[in-house]
């Protein structure tokens, strides 16, 4: 199908007919309007302009350009009422502000595909020129959607990303840990938002603000300063602390969203933000929770110890910690020797440097209170 | 456009956390008695600073799903729903009879409807109940059976133990059960000793909890003497000192619940048309509820 193809039905030019007799239309390289005076009509896309024409010259005209009407009818009836946002975001998934009526029309008859964190979500079209949306895992963009568990209600996407592929729980909806096998057809465009939505809280909403300029950001700074009860002192930490606070939680392999906050609004923090499509306005309740620990653990001062290590002891250390920063642990072989954070090694190493107390090289944390 | 949104804790360890408020909301749309319902959580997504900014509708009505009056529901959601010159003082609350108040939330600027919690509201008291039909699976126990609500003491909020007096005072005055009891986690009258407090041999314990997690899966039925360690579980009902205990596990995990989240928006103002009867139906003959004696281990937050 192109855009030559699209139908114009009965209905939809009644209600062209109809609304240009209230006022003229103005909307994505359409232009009509009705004169009163003349009781003749006026019509004109990038393609084509005609005046003086009568109700049947106009509905020649519409059929011929009849992508222009329904597409003018897609956003003024079916999202009519819809909050800003939603509609931005539906008129984003078919690229609306880059591409012409017919040539978005021709994309979608084949299908235009956009991501939004790991979902990927496309677009298509009927020869009346409706919507429809088909979302799922971008790991699973080339799996055929019979193998994957179909869904149709949005709300489903709640239990979907409640739990990882591994089962473990998920507290952050935007870590990047979706699980793929699933997904959803033949969405209307406010069912694609309500999915979208539930998948990733609030990201719409603040994806619009942000392009529209209204994007309210709350930098670290606010954010503490705000805080009462347990998270009262968090606003002891400082922009060092709060730099790797970011760099651990924030970037692109922890979360999607693209950090926009900052220290302050002076102060920007050197931690990579991301590049997700989009934003976020202020820390996060994860990222306070841990910040709370931080700041209880930053309040301790620094000890000399003194350990003896083998370089390639040293070396292993680092790989576990490595390791589980970079939740690996569950991907080294078992067998994988090889793998400073191979399960044996690390029971190896325990067996030779941390004593019966749990202290590494026989070293006490505490070396006064241990003397006592 | 008539919008509710049920603001609720949530937790970063337990997934159980906000199971209830999920399942309320479902019940509360599958019957329409509004537009569009949503949740917003301290510690989930959407948080309470952007979920108002995924509502739509222009009539806001904001339930919290919170045991009793206190830090969350004074200062905790007024400041993060930004709720423009919130004063406690708005509720004129006595501990116990917040209902509701207007006011502008300056992150949409539209007017919301602030409402009490849904743990002091008097239609919580039949969701206890509610609960004990469903872990006895009676819908007419009473006779023979003494009844006990549990909640944390007044250590960490004065109005909560005002909340466990008040429904024990009000299924009291039901007499339907044969002896009713309050008793608390951290204060006498102590759960721990609750075979002390009852000559029926039959006893439903209900703790006035939002959600199922550390407390009541782990704490409560060890206090009691239910198993010596929850994560080997528990009988419904396990036989303490002679007594049978029935342990129903947090009471808002009762289908019901949906009732009293919807009483607090209408008196709000909220027109939810025979909303009230249709959740009452569909939460008795589905029942939204956990089956009775499950008791997953879960962390608590
Ligand atoms: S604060 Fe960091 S971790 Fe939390 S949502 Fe924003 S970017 Fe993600």
């Amino acid at each position: 199908m192109t855009a030559d193809d699209v139908v114009l039905s009965a209905e939809v030019f009644e209600a062209f007919r109809t609304a240009i007799a209230d006022g003229p239309i103005d909307f994505d390289d359409l232009y009509a309007r009705y004169d009163h005076e003349t009781e003749r009509f006026e019509f004109e896309t990038t393609e084509t302009t005609r005046t003086g024409l009568s109700e049947a010259g106009l509905h020649e005209a519409a059929e011929e350009y009849a992508s222009y009407i329904t597409n003018w009818w897609f956003v003024s009836s079916v999202l009519d009422d819809r909050s800003p946002d939603r509609v931005g975001f539906v008129r984003w998934l078919e690229a609306a502000s880059e591409h012409s009526v017919p040539a978005r029309y021709d994309a979608l008859a084949s299908g235009v595909s956009r991501s939004w964190g790991e979902l990927h979500i496309t677009a298509t079209i009927d020869e009346f020129g409706d919507r429809s949306y088909e979302l799922r895992h971008e790991d699973d963009t080339n799996v055929s959607a019979d193998s994957l568990d179909a869904h149709s209600n949005p709300l489903d996407a709640r239990e979907i990303g409640t739990f990882d592929e591994r089962d473990r729980y998920r507290p952050l909806r935007t870590a990047p840990s979706l699980p793929t096998g699933w997904v959803f057809s033949d969405l209307s465009a406010i069912e694609v938002c309500e999915t979208v939505d539930t998948f990733y809280p609030a990201t719409i909403a603040n994806w619009y603000r942000e392009s529209d300029g209204t994007l309210d950001i709350d930098h670290w700074r606010d954010t503490a300063e705000r805080q009462t009860g347990i998270y009262g002192i968090i606003d002891e930490l400082d922009e060092a602390a709060v730099n790797r606070i970011a760099a651990s939680c924030c970037v692109d392999s922890q979360c999607l969203k693209r950090r926009e906050w900052e220290y302050d609004a002076e102060t920007e923090l050197a931690a990579d933000g991301g590049s997700g499509v989009f934003p976020c306005r202020e820390p996060c309740s994860l990222v306070v929770a841990a910040a709370r620990k931080w700041t209880t653990l930053e309040r301790e001062e620094p000890q000399t110890y003194e350990f003896e290590l083998t370089p390639s002891e040293k070396e292993q250390l680092e790989a576990l910690i490595d390791a589980v920063a970079d939740d690996r642990t569950d991907d080294i072989r078992e067998a994988d020797v090889y793998e400073g954070a191979n399960r044996y090694r690390a029971r190896y190493l325990r067996e030779k440097r941390i004593d019966e107390h749990g202290n590494l090289s026989g070293t006490p944390t505490h070396p006064e209170e241990s003397e006592e | 456009m008539q919008s509710l949104v049920i603001v609720a804790h949530g937790s970063h360890l337990n997934p159980d956390s906000s199971v209830p408020t999920h399942n309320h909301a479902d019940t509360i749309r599958a019957v329409g008695a509004f537009d569009e319902v949503r949740t917003g959580f301290w510690k989930e997504a959407p948080s309470l600073r952007e979920v108002l900014r995924t509502v739509e509708g222009d009539e806001i009505y904001v339930v919290p799903l919170f045991i009793s009056e206190g830090y969350f529901t004074e200062q905790v959601i007024p400041r993060e729903l930004r709720l423009d010159g919130w004063d406690v003082s708005e509720w004129d609350s006595d501990g116990l009879s917040a209902s509701h108040t207007v006011l502008t939330a300056t992150d949409i600027d539209r007017e919301v409807h602030y409402c009490g919690p849904v743990g002091t509201h008097e239609a919580m008291t039949d969701v206890l109940v509610r609960r004990a039909e469903s872990v006895t699976g009676d819908p007419d126990v009473g006779d023979g059976f003494g009844f006990a609500v549990v909640g944390h003491g007044t250590e960490r909020n004065e109005n909560s133990a005002k909340a466990i007096e008040y429904h024990a005072d009000r299924i009291r005055e039901m007499d339907r059960f044969d002896e009713v009891q309050a008793l608390y986690m951290d204060e006498e009258p102590e759960v721990d000793d609750v075979t002390d407090y009852f000559e029926s041999e039959d006893v439903v314990v209900v703790p006035l909890f939002i959600a199922d997690g550390f407390h009541t899966q782990e704490d409560i039925p060890e206090d009691m003497g239910l198993t010596d360690d929850y994560r080997t579980g528990y009988d419904v009902p396990a036989v303490v000192d002679g007594h049978r205990i029935w342990y129903a596990g947090a009471v808002g995990t009762e289908g019901l619940t949906a009732d009293v989240i919807l009483e607090r928006a209408e008196e709000a103002g909220a027109s939810i048309g025979n909303a009230l009867e249709a959740v009452r139906e569909r939460t008795r003959s589905t029942g939204t509820s956990d089956s009775a004696g499950s008791n997953e281990p879960a962390m608590g937050d």
